[in-house]
């Protein structure tokens, strides 16, 4: 089964940028929520700083893609590996994008107290964070059940998003003042969740490159 | 599907004591390009060459089952396989020009079916011309041989010769093989453009052009049909596991 050597040393090579991008956007929304929760922002400012090295990255695997499409002529699970990679790194750029926007909002409110303890938000950026690195884990082994998996995570952070929707709406009515806070805090909340979407997106990618059938997760 | 213009039935071939297509069951939708594929030796050409009765001029083969042409088998006993290789034309791998002008090449066929007059085969000549998509190309040296032209043209001639008889199925059997990129793409257009009057069925090597040029694509192996289905599916979803690993150039 060794014919195609070459072809198969890049599709695994390919396989490990992705990874290597995917460990890259992990960190860096770990570090935009803590940066948010700890208030700190020489954190925050790292993770606008080394957004570049991601996109970086994307563009070196979607090169890398390009060219195995240019030169091999990928057919069939070939092709849906390549065609997965691309999408799922433009998912993950987005994700890194939006903890560069959590970590802007952690900027703005960094010297202030906080209006209230944060509880809810730290527990979406858990749960998102989970889900990128379980994706990531889906699309190592090609793992459907662990992509599928992603449907009901994005629902438990939906929900979460909601709560924190509700109670924020109700502290700015009390009291305007918080309203800078609070809206920092809700984008921040809004960018979880969204972050949320773009894993349930992978995980949908997955599930194709597996299958090669289509599903919604979301 | 559409409807069936050739429909295959427990089609069984033998050459010798060698079992050569094994119980193939495939029907060719009309006005479709069907591409046969699969590795050397796979039974794919002999496939091809039963649907005109060419292997009728092998010793040795002996031919099982049944294959209707628009409902009627062509391997019954009347059969007229002069006639039927007029209904059914072939396009070979290798241009092959007779060693005579591009016209006369043309004339040909409708000339041994008995058209005689010159301004009739003058219309048949320069419609087949047109309709191979190469009389721009060679108006001006039509009473030239038509070993003077490339091998692009040559095989557009040899495809225009088919076509001046008024058939209704083409076979071809890797007819750009033997061409370079660009007169390939040429036979790859014309393809297109004559699926709308004609049922084609094109044995390729080449995995890109199966799924450049057809809409329906049989995978064979070892003289079994193994998969057959719209071509998109066969080269972004293939079912058999087989059929992953040829068109991934994993076989074997």
């Amino acid at each position: 089964m060794a014919t195609r050597t070459t072809f198969d040393q890049a599709l695994s090579e390919l396989k490990q940028e992705i990874l290597r991008m995917g460990f890259y956007v992990e960190e860096s929304v770990s570090r935009a929520v803590e940066s948010l929760v700890k208030q700190d922002l020489g954190l925050a400012q790292s993770v606008i700083d080394g957004d570049v090295l991601i996109d970086d990255q994307e563009m070196l695997i979607e090169d890398k893609c390009l060219k195995l499409i240019a030169t091999q002529q990928p057919l069939a699970k070939d092709l849906r590996r390549i065609a997965a990679g691309l999408m799922i790194i433009t998912d993950l750029e987005r994700i890194a994008d939006l903890a560069c926007d959590i970590a802007k909002s952690a900027r703005r409110i960094a010297n202030e107290p906080l209006i209230k303890p944060l509880i809810d938000i730290p527990r979406m950026a858990h749960l998102a964070q989970i889900m990128v690195k379980e994706v990531l884990d889906a699309y190592v082994r090609e793992d459907v059940q662990l992509a599928l998996k992603m449907a009901a995570d994005d629902e438990l952070v939906d929900n979460l998003h909601n709560q924190v929707f509700r109670e924020l709406l109700v502290l700015m009515m009390e009291n305007p003042k918080v309203i800078n806070q609070a809206t920092a805090l809700l984008f921040a909340s809004r960018h979880l969740e969204r972050i949320a979407d773009h894993a349930t997106n992978i995980g949908e990618r997955i599930f194709y490159l597996v299958t090669g059938e289509r599903k919604e997760l979301n | 599907m559409a409807q069936a213009k050739i429909s295959v039935s427990n089609l069984n071939l033998h050459y010798g004591d060698f079992h050569a297509l094994k119980n193939v069951n495939l029907e060719v939708e009309e006005n479709q390009v069907t591409a046969l594929i699969g590795p050397s030796g796979c039974g794919k050409s002999t496939f091809l060459r039963t649907l005109n009765r060419m292997n009728d001029l092998i010793e040795g083969v002996k031919v099982d089952g049944e294959i209707l042409l628009d409902g009627q088998n062509i391997y019954r006993q009347e059969e007229d396989v002069v006639s039927l290789r007029k209904r059914i034309g072939m396009v070979f791998q290798r241009p092959n020009p007779f060693p005579m002008s591009v016209y006369d090449n043309i004339a040909y066929g409708p000339r041994i079916h008995g058209t005689k007059n010159k301004r009739k085969l003058d219309e048949i000549v320069e419609k087949s011309l047109r309709a191979a998509v190469l009389w721009d190309e060679v108006q001006d040296r039509l009473y030239k041989s038509a070993l003077g032209l490339s091998g692009g043209q040559q095989q557009r001639v040899c495809i225009a010769r088919l076509l001046a008889v008024e058939p209704e199925v083409l076979l071809m059997d890797e007819p750009t093989s033997a061409l370079d990129p660009l007169a390939t793409m040429k036979i790859e257009e014309l393809i297109q453009v004559l699926k709308k009057d004609y049922t084609i069925i094109i044995v390729t090597h080449n995995m890109q052009q199966a799924a450049r040029v057809s809409g329906v694509t049989a995978f064979f192996l070892n003289g079994d049909l193994i998969e057959y289905g719209v071509t998109e599916s066969i080269f972004t979803k293939p079912t058999d596991k087989r059929t992953e690993d040829y068109i991934t150039g994993r076989f074997g």
